[in-house]
């Protein structure tokens, strides 16, 4: 079912990611631990792929907590630099679009006017679900 | 012709001394013969030689549309442009083509302007090097410079020649490499974290990021929704103040943009600055600010001094964690902005079918480098509801902190900030490429990424040549929506530096080229 090479990178980094937990990342702050992994990569839907990136989001936490040396008791958060002002929005009328064709273009899936969507609600295998390998 | 200024080659054009056409093809050329700098990703040669001809016929009828009427510039590989692939240097973007125009590049077309092409960055605008895109690093024109060669020589080196070019700086680094190489007059670049000043500085040009708000981000493909503006990159502080007036403005189609009217300006001289307030930021004295920067910073003090203006020290207390905010409210935007990249509608889209989530897991583990990747992972992580609280919100409280930081100096009458913008000038590829992505970003944008949480102007202008003979630049800061004001400054200090033109003369010359130089520079431009 699986293309041959998506498989062989499955495997090897299944491989190094069951001997994970039993390393000890003397950088990091012990945070990303197996089971954190499992969960970004199904809420980010891109994978860590190697020990090198596990170890770089360890690093990119430590930075993080930088930030708890700062005092911010009674300070509200801040989410946009314009927030004294008002910022309008377009009233909701259609003035442009009709351009179906020119958007099917850019797809690489398309049949009459609809994108091809593989099924949907079929979630992504869990770590020990993995079916072992063999040549299909 | 090439090395004129933006005003100067307009004028050239009003009085017919040359025509759009004639501009655009020296332009094509000279981009091909600075190919190996690889600062551009898509050469439009059609489209910008059928640019210049309708300019042509405007100016033949005595209707130009403006100041930028067939004058060739360059637009970075993230601006959205109609029928022209814009791929943001990625894997997931290669082939994508846009149905319609980035608002300012809408503006610039529609004023005469010659897109000459799309210019090379870092994938998705992450990074500080313009070393990590799907089409390879960017190179900076000052490393085949006759001031930079002279200096190596006097260096013993055996290697070849060209393995020890130097980077552009980043994100922007294509726009950067294109104006310094004098293959365009103008350039887009865009700004979230100093990707618009760092460039500028290592390559000896004016970059100029605008107030948060001023210039529509419609079009701009979102890095980080709060804090991206459009820069301009030009080789000099009024041709940057020439583009602003054009591109500034309200517009319908992003919100973010105030309502407040902007007409295009002329950017008055400043003669007299002794009635300005400079601030310097003691908190920018960083440790790893090269000697030769802190020396150039510590003259143009004193040059403003000498002239009767007000130079005072001024704190921005939470300088040193400015950083540390920017890199997760970073992360978190581009974990969200970068979901929209499935494979479904456009971009790459991987073989499998399976089911959705493995066909959008795939496509994004194909498309996106370890650096994007890397930010998403570490975006969400933040965004986990057992982090966001620690992490998100207090980011986006000491954000507050640092904005609040920059409204206490300017109220107590400062009217700009001068800082460095680099912490030394631009690095060899080889040296650049031994620390990972997140640490030089760290790094090199510690200047100028406090100024994009706060969403103050900024410009970035070259100062000088250093002992290497490789240009260093400074940073102004102004105050929120006195951009005007911060680019009449800056352009009194280039006046009073005036930085020496890059020779690149090994390029130019080719037996035409060279003696069509000389003979313009013996015209006199008549107002």
């Amino acid at each position: 079912m699986w293309p041959l090479a998506t498989r062989l990178g499955l495997r090897s980094w299944l491989g190094w990611r069951r001997g994970f937990t039993s390393k000890a990342d003397p950088q990091g702050s012990g945070r990303v631990t197996a089971e954190v992994i499992e969960h970004l990569e199904r809420l980010a839907l891109v994978d860590f792929g190697s020990q090198e990136a596990v170890a770089r989001l360890e690093k990119a936490i430590a930075f993080a907590d930088r930030l708890r040396a700062v005092d911010t008791d009674g300070v509200e958060p801040m989410e946009s630099v314009l927030e004294d002002r008002c910022l309008y929005l377009r009233s909701d009328s259609v003035v442009e679009g009709n351009c179906a064709e020119e958007l099917l273009q850019n797809a690489h899936q398309v049949v009459e006017e609809y994108f091809v969507a593989p099924p949907g609600n079929i979630s992504l295998p869990k770590q020990d679900e993995q079916e072992p390998f063999s040549d299909n | 012709m090439l090395g004129r200024t933006l005003r100067e080659v307009s004028a050239a054009l009003k009085q017919g001394q040359i025509t759009p056409t004639e501009l655009c093809q020296k332009c094509l050329s000279l981009i091909k013969k600075t190919k190996f700098l690889n600062a551009y990703i898509t050469v439009s040669e059609e489209v910008a030689l059928k640019q210049a001809e309708e300019s042509e016929k405007r100016y033949k009828k005595g209707r130009s549309l403006g100041d930028l009427d067939g004058i060739p510039i360059a637009v970075k590989d993230n601006f959205s442009t109609s029928g022209i692939e814009t791929t943001c240097a990625s894997n997931m973007l290669k082939g994508y083509v846009p149905p319609y125009n980035a608002t300012v590049v809408q503006k610039l077309l529609d004023q005469g302007a010659v897109l000459m092409g799309k210019t090379n960055l870092d994938e998705f605008a992450m990074g500080s090097g313009s070393t990590d895109g799907a089409f390879g690093p960017v190179k900076n024109p000052w490393s085949y410079s006759k001031q930079y060669r002279e200096k190596r020589k006097q260096k013993p080196h055996g290697e070849n020649e060209d393995s020890d070019w130097l980077i552009t700086g980043g994100s922007s680094g294509g726009s950067a490499a294109a104006v310094a190489a004098f293959t365009c007059f103008a350039a887009l670049g865009s700004d979230t974290g100093g990707s618009t000043r760092n460039p500028a500085a290592h390559c000896g040009v004016v970059g100029f990021k605008p107030s948060y708000g001023l210039v529509s981000r419609h079009g701009l493909i979102p890095l980080v929704n709060s804090m991206d503006v459009p820069g301009i990159l030009t080789r000099c502080v009024d041709d940057a103040a020439i583009v602003l007036g054009m591109l500034a403005g309200h517009d319908p189609k992003d919100s973010t943009t105030i309502q407040d009217p902007v007409k295009p300006f002329t950017l008055p001289t400043l003669t007299d600055v002794s009635e300005l307030c400079i601030g310097i930021p003691k908190e920018y004295l960083a440790p790893e600010l090269s000697c030769e920067v802190r020396s150039f910073w510590s003259k143009a003090a004193n040059l403003f001094e000498s002239e009767g203006a007000k130079v005072i020290e001024v704190s921005l207390p939470h300088t040193s964690y400015s950083i540390v905010c920017y890199h997760v409210l970073c992360t978190s935007e581009v974990a969200s902005n970068m979901a929209r990249f499935d494979g479904l509608e456009y971009g790459h889209r991987c073989d499998i079918n399976v089911s959705t989530e493995a066909m959008y897991a795939a496509t994004r583990r194909e498309g996106f480098n370890d650096v994007v990747r890397g930010r998403i992972l570490a975006g969400n992580f933040f965004l986990l509801k057992e982090n966001y609280e620690n992490y998100f919100i207090k980011a986006q409280k000491v954000r507050r902190l640092i904005a609040n930081d920059f409204v206490k100096v300017f109220n107590s009458g400062v009217d700009v900030l001068l800082t460095p913008t680099t912490l030394q000038e631009a690095a060899p590829y080889l040296e650049f490429i031994k620390e990972d992505n997140r640490t030089r970003s760290a790094q090199d944008d510690i200047f100028t990424q406090a100024v994009n949480m706060a969403g103050l102007p900024a410009v970035s202008v070259p100062v000088a040549l250093s002992n290497q003979g490789l240009p260093i630049g400074l940073q102004f800061i102004g105050r929120a929506f006195c951009d005007q004001q911060l680019l009449k400054i800056a352009k009194w200090f280039e006046k009073q530096v005036q930085f020496p033109v890059i020779q690149l003369q090994e390029l130019m010359n080719d037996g035409s080229s060279v003696s069509e130089i000389e003979k313009l520079a013996s015209v006199s431009l008549k107002h």
